[in-house]
């Protein structure tokens, strides 16, 4: 559907593909909204407005946004049309699409290692190996500062604050005492 | 004057020594993580927020908005030397900062940027010490009606002077009082939007909100940019400063402006950012040298940091007032109130005098320390900048992460903080405005407890916000705001 704009470029998404994605998902959020306040009653009670009262016409103002953002969307295509088809732009090219998603998706692999050995190696093995791969620093400098930040992290807060942090399913950490 | 001893009661409060010892903790806190990217004033403070827990409250928000204060200076170095915005509101200090750098007068550039932003809060802060206590005042006498009433016209002001599409700022702003409705019922105790998952009772709190939408959000758009710092460096010495301020002095009808400017924008919740690219573009018609702007004007630099600064103080207004606050930052610190055990509105200002009046005196003595501090330590803090991105962005996971676990000590928040951080990334590309979805979670409840005593009162007559002449002000100026872009369309059509 987004052919005719991404051509003669390097390529991606189309900001009009992502807008209509946002929006859609935004009126499926509105819908449960307001499928849930419903449930709840979304009406007068006997002791004052029910618990669905105030979220109901919530949802039913972002539906209505979402919609309207949909309708200018295809309003502006249309007339673009006659105009022989400015380009609305990219929403990301593909190359920067893969730079996000190679901090991303390490990030989303960092946070479940944190749900399974804990937020202290799960942060130092992280740093370091992010260091080695995207900055390509030597094995020594990663693990020096991969594992002196997470050491750092852990005299602030356990021993500092006294403010403990997750270990994990598998605490591998459960010899130091804290 | 009430005010003044009422001042000096909270300059005593602050000059203790473990005061003095966090403000400057805070100041360079703050500086750091405005100079770095990922990190800025609002989701700075939301990370470190769970480390005062055990402090005492007036030390806590004195460190806190210390931490602000630095964030707001240190956007400027960036600015100045790497045509680098480290937060959004600094964004037009690098139309003319970073030219005069490129031209060798970075020292001058940063000199000029500093002392504005002092100027530009000094002059918010005054107005705080004397109209916040009056505000606070009247406002002693609100209602739940008038509370809504006043909730509506903080909203409808995002949506009618937002310079975006409005549909989106309503979007965002809905989707925002969506997820402060997750979990329990204040009054009936029933659960809402939890789907019978029972880690969502907890409801999704603001800070993980922001620590991902301001944070991770970042992270993943500087990533886009392919980040490679390139910056000019500088060195600030005593006569590049004294030379400086004596220029200064030809810009004080500039300075006037946007000190009114921001103070108005910080106010009405319009926060930092607009009231600073506002400021400019006056500054700009305004000026008799307007055409040479962009060109390392240092009237270019004035004037957006001065408006920047009056309004990220003047922010925390409506805050100490009405419990309302003016921006995201402010949010975060009002989160903190709570958290801390104190009620935010009116009241504050009767029943935690020292606490109020600690945080103003801070206020004035924070920002002298942060420009006596950013103008002596700039080449440290443009050092940080020089650290590879490939070593920031993980530490700065990193430290979102730990941050999000703390709010709760929960693990399901660090997943939600990443999908706020995507949330963050794809919103802030097609221009859905963060800082109202933000506003609306924190204020969800409150302005939904407001609402639902309102209609009790008035047993689900919607007119009881039009019952008396205050709340009948305070709705039609909301619904005049809601309507502002109708509104002014038609005045300009009535006048030709």
């Amino acid at each position: 559907m987004s052919d005719h704009e991404t051509a003669g470029s390097d390529g991606g998404i189309s900001t009009r593909t992502m807008e209509i994605v946002v929006a859609v998902v935004l009126f499926a959020v509105s819908a449960l909204v307001v499928y849930d306040s419903y449930r709840l009653g979304s009406k007068w009670g006997d002791d004052g407005p029910q618990s669905g009262y105030f979220p109901f016409y919530i949802g039913l103002l972002l539906g209505l946004a979402s919609v309207a953002t949909l309708v200018r969307v295809f309003l502006t295509q249309w007339r673009q049309h006659d105009k022989a088809a400015a380009p609305t732009g990219l929403f990301v090219e593909w190359g920067q699409l893969k730079l996000v998603l190679s901090v991303l998706v390490p990030a989303v692999v960092y946070v479940l290692a944190v749900q399974l050995i804990g937020m202290y190696i799960a942060s130092a093995v992280y740093i370091m190996l992010f260091m080695r791969w995207l900055g390509h620093y030597s094995w020594v400098k990663s693990v020096a500062i991969g594992f002196g930040v997470s050491a750092a992290i852990f005299v602030l807060f356990e021993i500092w604050f006294k403010v403990p942090l997750y270990k994990g399913v598998y605490d591998a950490l459960a010899w130091l005492g804290y | 004057m009430v005010e003044i001893s009422a001042l000096f009661h909270g300059f005593a409060v602050v000059l203790s020594p473990f005061n003095l010892l966090l403000m400057l903790i805070g100041i360079v806190l703050g500086v750091i993580i405005g100079v770095l990217p990922g990190l800025g004033g609002a989701n700075g403070v939301a990370i470190l927020l769970p480390l005062t827990f055990t402090m005492p409250p007036t030390s806590a928000i004195i460190m806190l908005s210390c931490i602000y204060w630095g964030a707001l200076f240190g956007g400027a170095i960036t600015s100045v030397l790497f045509n680098i915005p480290g937060e959004p509101w600094s964004v037009a200090t690098t139309f003319d900062g970073y030219p005069m750098a490129q031209q060798g007068r970075a020292g001058e550039a940063l000199t000029a940027s500093f002392t504005s932003s002092f100027i530009g809060a000094l002059f918010a802060v005054i107005m705080i010490t004397f109209l916040a206590p009056l505000v606070a005042k009247f406002a002693l006498k609100f209602g739940p009606p008038e509370f809504f009433a006043v909730y509506l016209l903080t909203f409808c002001s995002f949506i009618g002077m937002g310079k975006g599409s409005a549909w989106k700022t309503l979007a965002a702003m809905m989707l925002g009082f969506a997820l402060a409705a997750i979990g329990m019922d204040n009054i009936t105790g029933r659960l809402r939007l939890t789907f019978g998952f029972p880690e969502m009772m907890r409801g999704v709190d603001f800070l993980i909100a922001v620590i991902g939408l301001f944070g991770i959000g970042e992270i993943l758009l500087s990533m886009e940019e392919g980040l490679s710092f390139t910056g000019k460096s500088a060195k600030i010495n005593p006569k590049v400063v004294l030379e400086t301020w004596k220029k200064l002095p030809h810009y004080w009808l500039t300075s006037l402006r946007s000190c009114l400017i921001g103070c108005w924008m910080g106010i009405t919740p319009g926060g930092a950012t607009p009231a600073s690219f506002m400021s400019y573009g006056v500054a700009k018609r305004m000026s008799k040298d307007g055409d040479k702007f962009g060109k390392g004007q240092i009237e270019g630099v004035v004037a957006p940091e001065t408006a920047a600064h009056a309004a990220g103080t003047a922010a925390l207004l409506p805050m100490l007032a009405l419990g309302i606050p003016g921006s995201p930052t402010a949010a975060v610190l009002l989160g903190g109130l709570l958290i801390w055990g104190l009620q935010p509105g009116p009241l504050l200002f009767v029943e935690q005098k020292d606490f109020v009046w600690g945080l103003i005196a801070s206020m004035y003595l924070g920002n002298l320390a942060g420009l006596a501090i950013v103008l002596t330590c700039v080449p440290l803090f443009a050092a940080i900048l020089r650290v590879p991105f490939s070593i920031i962005a993980p530490v700065i996971v990193a430290i979102c992460a730990i941050g999000a676990y703390t709010v709760h000590n929960a693990m399901l928040d660090i997943w939600l903080m990443m999908i706020f951080g995507v949330v963050g990334y794809v919103f802030k590309k097609l221009d859905y405005p963060l800082a109202p979805l933000v506003l609306a979670l924190v204020l969800g409840d409150r302005a939904e407890d407001s609402f639902r005593q309102a209609m009790l009162i008035a047993q689900g007559d919607m007119r009881i916000f039009f019952s008396n002449a205050l709340v009948g002000t305070i709705t039609g100026l909301a619904l005049i705001m809601l309507f502002w872009p109708i509104v002014s369309r038609a005045v300009a059509a009535i006048r030709k």
